[in-house]
């Protein structure tokens, strides 16, 4: 199963299994603007959903990342810590994030679908 | 008044064009209790002539520093800046320039800054510098929160080497923020001090000063070594900049963070300011600096250019997240200290440094054959300590009736530690002749 | 995701045009000149500096001594002082041009207190001399204290901070150590700070442990009472306020929301950025201010020196007096004296609570602002207030008809506009700003406040003439009307003009480059 959900601080879960990929949506770097720093957690480091999970820096802004479910850690994408111009090009694919292992994926149902994502996105235009 | 262009018919016609009676419609949204009609109660305006008159009388109740035999250091010492420095930064387009947010036309800003940045790393033996902090003292304490960020750890151990004011900045900075300090007792020259059985699990850095507070020179290689088997960082504090001249500088130790007191190049006594803080550390930690950085780049037509860069970690973008609230730099002082730098040059900055090691030195020689004078250090720079036969205030008070400024009591700084009340700090650099030498000893001779 | 700021300013430099200036074979535009860096004219054999030689002596490093090259650039004092003045040229300066920075005060620097400073028997005094020595310094910052004081309307202040953001975190260490002394450190943990404050505010409070609670604005660009009440509890420390606002407007409830405050038992921070506009006509001590920083190089003309060094003493009033922080003078009968450590507060019945630099504070600033104060006067300084007032009125009424003002006036010292009348020209705020620098202007304030969409905030200051600022309006209305009449190219691609154009920020961040390092080849030879 793969089902992509949103949260209305802009990040993305995509779900394969028990592990969850995470990133910034596509409407989210494009406001950021050029990025141009990416941190991410240590691996293992356990999240829970809310948490800061990452940090993302344009020239003109900082955001943090905040997980949108909990669990642990299991792999971070180190492409965008060298070359951050790749969560711009691919934000909701190769530019993801952190994987987390999920623990408790009723979280996810409280997540918007894409159609709703959309129209969210739509109302702060 | 002679800095306001505005004539009465100037008001006139603008108070028609915004559609206002008189100005104090302009402050109609002032509640009326605060309202003020009169002048508040001070003397009213006053001429050029007026004014220099004034802070003349003032500055004739002063002793200044170059009209007498001057020995006065304890972090902030007194050298002999170029002309051509003072002329420089006191073109208008350094002086009245604002910080340089516009790079297009700011580059003159950018690129000394570039440049200070890079000759401050040079002589730290550091990767990178920032733009400068407020002074040595301020960027002590940066640099603790700074090891806090780093080691995601709570703990600072304070070396007794560290100038006891830096100490009460660092405490000040912790008490508030709620760090947890350990202030280690006055490490008087001759004695050794053991900061590493300090350093535990626990520990985010070790603050080291060399030349220390009492001038002792000291070595920061085994510190390093084992606050980074521990984790921990060392952050060594130079407050005498013209020592690494001719001394190992901290990043050939092992430091992590530098931080200096830029004042000894190109910035006169002031009185204890504006002075210009060094903050330099490795490359790694670079994102965790606090300050202003500069950074090269190019225009829109391929030309090399100049901008304030990674200004994420700051105040302006990243308000209650930000490194640090620092807003401002040193701007000018840091430019006197570029100026200067580039004037001394390699060669120029080894021997300024070799004539203040040689004048301490012969200092050193003839106060000790004082009676009753005891020079406590075994390796220093430009700057001693005394042991006098009574307390180091009262002769300090007593030499300045003789018209010689002999140094710092190191009581003054350390009240109430009666280990240190007899102990005389001594600074010498470039400015001293023999004959102040001579006077210096004759007077104490005197006086003892 | 937070904190993300909607506002972005482009930075990259694509698509701006092509320059229109015919190239040179140098590089160089007449009077301005390609200037290498220092370290690209090192010249081995060369010093600026002639030095005796020091003798024969014995060296006391013991094993401390340097080996090896630093790496300093070797230079002859003509190059040192070309390569300056050349730089210099690439600056744009408050003596060769309005400087309508909002927030910043970038008014004239009256040369004579750069005179005044340099006196010797003012400058070269070192902070460690005997005190008899040093009676005039401490005259000198008694007296720089009183006329602070009486400025304000406040019973205390301390002249050590370094800057406005350092005096801030004085201030708010005053008032956690007041209440500390009330025991109510740990219940009062909240901060409330509106959402159009400097970023120093959050910051400052943050630093200390404060949580931070924004209070939103209201449609006329004021703190909203009402809402602000709401946020008030036994949990709040302080509010910290900037007055005149961010926004360039007073704070009409600032009495009603300093009695608030303090019924509410907390603090009432103000954030002294913008004194100018009321300096010698408002009294903070009369609005129920608790602390101020003042901004010695705004209000009181201390050169900004690109950057620095400023200088943030803070007033006080009579609650937080006693915790005011090492060192301050005292008068006695034997003369001035400074207080500068514990044992010495507590004899002169007073709890600081700690320090916040070495030594004593900014002098040369307190120098070069108290000669601007005497030469004002106290009749001098209300007419600033009045007349940084009346130009930016001025500049308001003559403006927001061409360009788009958020709020009714009149504002004090600062007038604001907002992006509306750039709508659908494809011209940002960003982009009009840097068409602004072509015509012989640096911009004003950009995309602050936040709470004003593309915000440009413009203050005059007093030193303008009507003259100057009357060709500055005409410039404005003229690219304004560029900006509609679809003259988009004048205005993406700028500047034009300058030294240099638009600079690739997003690529000095990607891979910082922080310092000059030698071509590699030159180093193997070294």
């Amino acid at each position: 199963m793969s089902d992509i959900r949103y949260t209305d601080q802009h990040e993305w879960v995509r779900v394969d299994g028990d592990i969850a990929t995470i990133g910034i949506t596509d409407y989210a770097q494009e406001q950021l603007g050029d990025v141009v720093f990416v941190e991410l957690p240590e691996i293992g480091k356990e999240l829970a959903a809310g948490d800061e999970a990452a940090v993302v820096e344009s020239v003109k802004a900082a955001s943090e990342v905040y997980s949108p479910v909990s669990g642990e850690v299991v792999d971070v994408n180190g492409e965008i810590e060298t070359t951050p111009a790749g969560v711009n090009e691919d934000a909701m694919g190769d530019g993801w994030f952190v994987k987390l292992r999920l623990s408790d994926p009723a979280e996810l149902d409280k997540l918007m679908d894409e159609a709703a994502y959309n129209e969210f996105v739509e109302s702060l235009q | 008044m002679r800095y306001l262009p505005l004539t009465e018919t100037d008001r006139r016609e603008m108070l028609g064009v915004i559609g206002a009676k008189g100005v104090d419609e302009l402050f109609r949204d002032v509640p009326e209790s605060a309202r003020r009609d009169g002048l508040v109660d001070l003397p009213r305006r006053n001429g050029e002539l007026e004014v220099e008159r004034i802070f003349e009388r003032m500055a004739a109740k002063n002793v200044a520093a170059g009209s007498v035999p001057f020995f006065v250091g304890g972090g902030a010492y007194r050298h002999h800046v170029p002309a051509t420095v003072d002329h420089l930064i006191q073109r208008s387009e350094f002086l009245t320039s604002y910080t340089p947010y516009q790079p297009e036309i700011s580059q003159g800003t950018l690129q000394y800054l570039f440049e200070f940045q890079t000759q401050v790393a040079m002589i730290t033996g550091m990767d990178v510098a920032n733009a400068s902090m407020y002074d040595g003292s301020t960027g002590c304490g940066e640099a603790v929160l700074m090891a806090h960020r780093v080691t995601k750890r709570r703990k600072a151990v304070l070396s007794g080497t560290l100038h006891p004011q830096y100490a009460a900045v660092v405490k000040n900075l912790s008490d508030f923020a709620d760090y947890k300090l350990e202030i280690m007792a006055p490490a008087l020259p001759g004695t050794s001090e053991d900061v590493i059985s300090r350093i535990t699990d626990e520990t985010s850095c070790v603050v080291v000063q060399t030349p220390g507070f009492f001038g002792e020179l000291h070595d920061l290689r085994p510190i390093a070594e084992a606050a980074h088997a521990k984790g921990a960082l060392l952050i060594a504090v130079v407050p005498e900049i013209v020592s690494l001249g001719v001394v190992t500088p901290p990043g050939e130790m092992g430091a992590d963070i530098v931080v200096g007191e830029g004042q000894s190049i190109g910035n006169g006594l002031n009185f204890g300011g504006p002075y210009v803080g060094l903050f330099a550390t490795r490359e790694k930690y670079v994102r965790q600096m606090p300050g202003r950085l500069c950074g090269e780049t190019v225009d829109a037509d391929g030309k090399r250019g100049y901008v304030l860069t990674l200004s994420t970690r700051e105040q302006h973008i990243r308000r209650e997240k930000a490194t640090s609230n620092i807003c401002t730099n040193s701007g000018l002082c840091c430019l006197a200290f570029t100026i200067h730098m580039s004037l001394l040059g390699e060669d120029g900055y080894r021997q300024l440094a070799r004539i203040n090691h040689a004048a301490a030195v012969k200092l050193a020689e003839r106060l000790a054959a004082v009676p009753g004078v005891e020079i406590l250090n075994k390796a220093f720079f430009n700057e001693f300590t005394m042991r006098l036969p009574r307390p180091a205030a009262d002769v300090v008070d007593a030499l300045a009736e003789k018209g010689v400024l002999g140094g710092v009591p190191a009581s003054r700084l350390l009240p109430g530690a009666a280990e240190v009340e007899d102990l005389l700090i001594v600074a010498s650099t470039e400015i001293n002749t023999d004959a102040d030498r001579a006077a210096y000893a004759a007077a104490l001779k005197e006086v003892l | 995701m937070s904190g993300m700021n909607k506002q972005g300013r482009p930075t990259s430099i694509d698509g701006a045009g092509a320059a229109c200036a015919r190239e040179t074979f140098t590089g160089n535009k007449a009077l301005e000149h390609e200037e290498p860096l220092l370290f690209e004219l090192d010249n081995p054999g060369a010093c600026g500096v002639d030095f005796d030689d020091p003798g024969e002596f014995t060296s006391r490093l013991g094993n401390f001594e340097r080996q090896g090259r630093i790496g300093l650039a070797r230079v002859s004092e003509p190059e040192v002082m070309r390569h300056f003045v050349r730089l210099s040229a690439k600056n744009y300066s408050i003596d060769a041009g309005l400087y309508p920075l909002g927030s910043c005060t970038m008014k004239h620097n009256p040369r004579l207190n750069e005179k005044m400073a340099r006196l010797p028997g003012i400058s070269d005094v070192h902070p460690l001399q005997p005190q008899q020595t040093v009676q005039g310094s401490l005259e000198l910052m008694s007296e720089l204290s009183h006329w602070l004081k009486e400025l304000t309307g406040m019973p205390g202040v301390t002249l050590s901070p370094k800057a406005g953001a350092h005096g801030e975190l004085c201030g708010m260490m005053a008032i956690r150590a007041a209440l500390i002394a009330r025991g109510e450190d740990e219940t009062r943990t909240r901060v409330l700070v509106p959402e159009s404050a400097h970023g120093t505010n959050p910051a400052t409070a943050a630093l200390l442990g404060y949580k931070v609670d924004a209070i939103p604005a209201t449609k006329e660009g004021r703190v909203d009472l009402e809402a602000f009440k709401s946020k008030l509890g036994p949990d709040v420390a302080a509010i910290m306020l900037t007055n005149p606002n961010t926004c360039g407007l007073f704070e009409r409830d600032i009495v009603k929301i300093a009695d608030a405050v303090h019924e509410a038992g907390a603090y009432f921070y103000c954030d002294g950025a913008n004194f100018n506009a009321i300096v010698g006509r408002v009294r903070p001590g009369d609005l129920g201010v608790d602390a101020m920083h003042i901004n010695l190089h705004k209000t009181f003309s201390t050169p900004h020196g690109g950057g620095g060094p400023g200088a943030g003493p803070v007033v006080f009033s009579e609650a937080l007096v006693p915790f005011a922080p090492l060192p301050y003078v005292v008068h006695g009968d034997d003369g001035f004296r400074l207080v500068e450590t514990e044992a010495q507060a507590k004899a002169d019945g007073t709890t600081p609570f700690g320090r916040m630099t070495a030594f004593h504070g900014q002098m040369g600033m307190f120098v070069r602002a108290l000669s601007y104060m005497l030469s004002h006067g106290s009749d001098g300084l209300r007419q600033v207030a009045e007349d940084a007032v009346l130009n930016a009125n001025y500049v308001l009424a003559s403006l927001k008809d061409d360009l788009s003002a958020p709020f009714e006036g009149p504002c004090m010292h600062e007038a604001l506009f907002d992006d509306r009348f750039l709508k659908g020209t494809g011209v940002e705020t960003l982009d009009f700003a840097k068409a602004m620098i072509d015509e012989g202007y640096h911009p004003m304030t950009m995309y602050f406040p936040l709470v004003v969409h593309g915000a440009m905030l413009i203050e005059p200051t007093e030193t303008e003439s009507k003259q100057a600022v009357d060709l500055f309006i005409a410039t404005l209305k003229d690219l304004a009307r560029a900006a509609k009449s679809n003259d988009k190219d004048r205005f993406t691609g700028a500047p034009y003009m300058s030294p240099r154009r638009r600079l690739d920020e997003t690529g000095a961040a990607r891979k910082p480059v922080l310092r000059w390092a030698p071509p590699v080849p030159a180093q193997a030879a070294e």
